[in-house]
């Protein structure tokens, strides 16, 4: 297995795992209320606010300790720059990922206009965002091993 | 804006599909013709990672124009002598 296949399978395992440590530790301080009340609202800003920042950190960390994990069990170094095929497969693996949260975003638009209830969109819009990250991992991960 | 973004969708999905697997290569043979040469010393010569040398040899990556050159400059061959275009299913089987 080469090493842009073993970096697409860490960073599937770290978004998963990034995602639910977040939802477990976010779960309890759901604050009490009205679904709709202010306090809500800022809820689920601060929920999709540190989610990112959280993302980015833990991503770069942990891109970080494979890397060094990486030279010290293969003793080869990582590719330093990208090339064409690297771009054309992120490339990909970004239209689908983009796809797939703009999917997202247009049936959290309806859940709005159906339902008329506002914590659904949020729930579906962070959920969208997962599965966009997940579905961009699984992407490059094919098409690393099928082709492009 | 929606139509859009799907239509260019499909676009992009049947245009990348187009090309696949009608360009074929000797690399393989090539590099062993060439004093056994490592596929990380073709991805050197050629400034590709070694990734690409084996999708490349896998027949799962068509190459760019330039890329194409560049493999054919590391043999000292024309582009011709290292790359084909037609069927390369029984490349793929040898």
């Amino acid at each position: 297995m080469t090493y842009q296949e073993k970096k697409s399978i860490v960073s599937l395992i770290s978004a998963i795992f990034i995602f639910i440590s977040f939802c477990l530790y976010m779960y309890p301080h759901y604050p009490e209320g009205g679904l709709d009340s202010s306090e809500t609202f800022r809820y689920w800003g601060f929920f999709i606010l540190i989610l990112t920042v959280v993302s980015i950190v833990a991503h770069i960390v942990i891109s970080i300790i494979f890397n060094i994990l990486f030279r010290i069990t293969t003793r080869e170094k990582e590719p330093t720059f990208a090339d064409e095929l690297d771009k054309l497969i992120d490339l990909k693996a970004h239209r689908n990922s983009f796809f797939i949260f703009i999917i997202g975003f247009v049936i959290a638009m309806g859940s709005l206009f159906i339902e008329q209830w506002s914590q659904m969109m949020f729930i579906i819009l962070i959920a969208s965002g997962f599965i966009s990250d997940v579905v961009g991992s699984l992407s490059k991960l094919y098409y690393y091993r099928k082709g492009v | 804006m929606w139509l859009a973004l799907y239509l260019s969708y499909i676009t992009i999905g049947k245009v990348s599909n187009m090309g696949k697997n009608l360009v074929g290569n000797h690399i393989r043979k090539l590099r062993f013709n060439h004093d056994e040469m490592t596929q990380q010393q073709l991805a050197d010569k050629a400034g590709v990672t070694r990734q690409t040398i084996v999708a490349l040899e896998k027949g799962n990556y068509s190459p760019s124009l330039e890329l194409a050159f560049r493999i054919s400059l590391a043999f000292n061959l024309p582009l011709e002598e290292v790359f084909f275009y037609g069927d390369t299913t029984n490349l793929k089987k040898q």
